[in-house]
C-alpha cells in the first residue's frame, strides 16, 4: 500500500506542477456553475436542492475525465518513465492503482470546489443535506468509473487523441445504455438485451444517488465496474509496457 | 558463493526478428562487466529483460537468486537500474524525484532523507536539489538517473550507457564512482566506448546480432589484435558474424 500511495502522491503533485490541474478545475467549475444556473434554472425552480447540478455532472465528466486519463500512460511512454516506474520494486497493479487513486483524488478536489453551490442552497432555503451528500457521492463514483475506463484505454494506445476519443465513446456507451432511446429500441427488437443494457447503465445508478438513496447494489455495481477496468488496465500495461 | 546476476539462455523475439538469441552469462560480486556491441545488437533489450521490463521469449534471469519472472518484485529490490536515456519526470525537482523513488522503495522519515542526501552526494547533485529536472543540462539529468539507481545501495547495478552525454570530466567522475562501488557489487554497464571498458571493466562481453561473440577480460580482448577498435570491428561487423564464426579471425563464441 505504501508503494501505491507513493505513486499516487507523485501523480497528484504532477497535476498541480503543470497547468493541467488549474485549467481542468477552472473549466469544470465554470461549466458546472453556468449550466446549473442557466440551463438548470437554478433560481426559477424555487427549490433548495442541487438536482440540476447533479444532472449535468455525468455529462461534463464524460468529456473532462477522458481529458485527464488520456495522458495517464501515454505520457509515461512518451517520456520513457514507464521503464523507470515498472522496474521499481512494485507490482503492476500497484502502479495502476496508484495512478487511478491520484486521478480520483483530483476529481474529488474539483468536485469539492463546487461547495459555493452547496452554501448557496443552504442560505436560500433549508435543503436536505443528506441528499446533497448522496449526490456528491454518486458524482464521485461516476468520475471513478469514467477514470477507470479512460486509464485502461490510455494504456492501450500511445496516441493521446485516440485514447481520448475511445474513452469518451466507451464512457458514453455506459452512460447512455440506460436512456429510454436505447432501451426502447432494444426492447422492441431484442428484449433480452434491453434489460442487460439497463443494468449496465451508469446513469440509472446515478439517478438513485440523486434522490438520496444509497443502495448496496449500486455501490457493488460501481465497485465492480471500477475493479474490472483496473484489472483490464493491469493486463494491458503488462502486455504492452515495452512496445 | 552464487553469482549475483545469472542470465540463463535469455532469448527475445519480436515477430520473426530475434533481438537477443540465447544469451547466458553470470556476474559475481566485485565484477564490472562491460556490455559492448553495435547499435541494435540487443544490449538494451538484454538489460531490459534483466530489469524485468521486457518479458523474455525464452530463458530467464536471476538477481541475487530471485527469478525476475517468478518473483519480479523481490528481484527488483536487489536491483539499481538506469534505463537507456535516463528517463525522469521533467516537472519534478531533483530532491522530489529521488524522494519519490525512495518512498516507492519503502524508505520513510529520516532514513528517506538520509538516502536521498547520500545519493545526491555520490552524484554531486546537491547544488541543484530544488531545481526542476527539465531545467537541468543533459549531464545533470544523467546523474539524476544514476542517483536514482544508487539510492538504495543495491547489490546489483545495471546501467544502460551511464556516461552517454557527459563531458570528459563527468565521465571520469562516473567511472571513479563505479570503480569505488565495484568491490561490493555486481555491475553491468553498456557502452559504445571502448576506452571505458579498459578504464573500469574487469570483463567485457561483446554482443552482435543478439549473440554473445566474446566474453573475456579487456586485456585478453586487446591481445587479440593490434588494438581494441580493430578487435571490436572484427567481432561485430555483419560480414564477420554472418560467416562461419570459426572462419573469422579471432572470433570465439564460447568464453575461454
Amino acid at each position: 500500500m505504501r508503494a501505491v500511495l507513493a505513486v499516487a502522491r507523485r501523480e497528484l503533485a504532477g497535476y498541480f506542477a503543470t497547468p493541467v490541474a488549474y485549467v481542468f478545475i477552472v473549466i469544470f467549475l465554470v461549466l458546472s456553475g453556468s449550466l446549473t444556473f442557466s440551463l438548470g434554472n437554478f433560481f426559477a425552480r424555487g427549490q433548495a436542492d442541487l438536482q440540476p447540478f447533479f444532472g449535468f455532472i455525468p455529462w461534463l465528466f464524460l468529456f473532462l475525465v477522458p481529458a485527464i486519463t488520456m495522458r495517464l500512460w501515454a505520457e509515461e511512454r512518451r517520456l520513457g518513465t514507464i521503464e523507470l516506474l515498472l522496474t521499481l520494486p512494485i507490482a503492476q497493479w500497484q502502479a495502476v492503482l496508484g495512478k487511478f487513486l491520484a486521478a480520483w483524488a483530483f476529481c474529488a478536489i474539483a468536485l469539492a470546489l463546487t461547495f459555493p453551490l452547496w452554501i448557496t442552497i443552504n442560505v436560500l432555503g433549508d435543503p436536505d443535506n443528506g441528499v446533497v451528500l448522496c449526490g456528491y457521492l454518486g458524482s464521485l463514483l461516476v468520475a471513478g468509473a469514467y477514470l477507470a475506463v479512460g486509464a485502461a484505454l490510455s494504456a492501450a494506445t500511445k496516441n493521446q487523441v485516440i485514447a481520448f476519443v475511445l474513452a469518451v465513446a466507451v464512457c458514453f456507451l455506459f452512460a447512455a445504455s440506460g436512456s429510454p432511446v436505447v432501451t426502447d429500441f432494444l426492447s422492441q427488437r431484442v428484449a433480452a438485451f434491453a434489460e442487460i443494457a439497463r443494468s449496465l447503465s451508469l446513469s440509472d445508478r446515478l439517478g438513485n444517488f440523486g434522490r438520496g438513496v444509497v443502495d448496496a447494489r449500486d455501490l457493488v455495481y460501481f465497485a465492480s465496474f471500477i475493479a474490472f477496468w483496473l484489472f483490464v488496465n493491469t493486463v494491458i500495461v503488462d502486455a504492452r509496457k515495452a512496445d | 558463493m552464487p553469482a549475483l546476476i545469472e542470465i540463463e539462455r535469455l532469448t527475445k523475439r519480436f515477430g520473426a526478428f530475434t533481438a537477443v538469441d540465447d544469451v547466458s552469462f553470470s556476474v559475481a560480486r566485485g565484477e564490472v562487466v562491460g556490455f559492448l556491441g553495435p547499435n541494435g545488437a540487443g544490449k538494451s533489450t538484454t538489460m531490459k529483460m534483466l530489469a524485468g521490463f521486457v518479458t523474455p521469449s525464452a530463458g530467464t534471469a536471476r538477481l541475487c537468486g530471485e527469478d525476475v519472472l517468478e518473483r519480479p518484485v523481490a528481484a527488483k529490490r536487489h536491483l539499481g537500474f538506469l534505463p537507456e536515456g535516463a528517463p525522469t519526470y521533467p516537472e519534478m525537482t531533483v530532491a522530489g524525484f529521488l524522494g519519490f523513488v525512495a518512498r516507492v522503495r519503502g524508505f520513510g522519515g529520516a532514513a528517506l532523507r538520509e538516502r536521498v542526501a547520500h545519493a545526491m552526494r555520490l552524484t554531486t547533485l546537491e547544488g541543484v536539489r530544488l531545481q526542476p529536472i527539465e531545467t537541468l543540462s543533459k549531464g545533470f539529468k544523467r546523474r539524476v538517473g544514476l542517483a536514482q539507481a544508487l539510492l538504495h545501495d543495491p547489490p546489483v547495478l545495471v546501467l544502460d550507457e551511464p556516461t552517454d552525454g557527459l563531458d570528459p570530466n563527468q565521465k571520469r567522475e562516473v567511472r571513479a564512482l563505479i570503480a569505488a562501488m565495484a568491490p561490493e557489487k555486481a555491475i553491468v554497464i553498456s557502452t559504445h566506448l571502448l576506452e571505458e571498458v579498459e578504464a573500469v571493466c574487469t570483463r567485457a562481453i561483446i554482443i552482435a546480432r543478439g549473440r554473445v561473440v566474446a566474453d573475456e577480460t579487456p586485456a585478453q580482448l586487446a591481445a587479440r589484435g593490434p588494438d581494441l577498435d580493430t578487435v571490436f570491428r572484427d567481432l561485430t561487423l555483419p560480414a564477420a558474424v554472418a560467416a562461419d564464426p570459426g572462419a573469422a579471425p579471432g572470433t570465439v563464441t564460447e568464453p575461454a
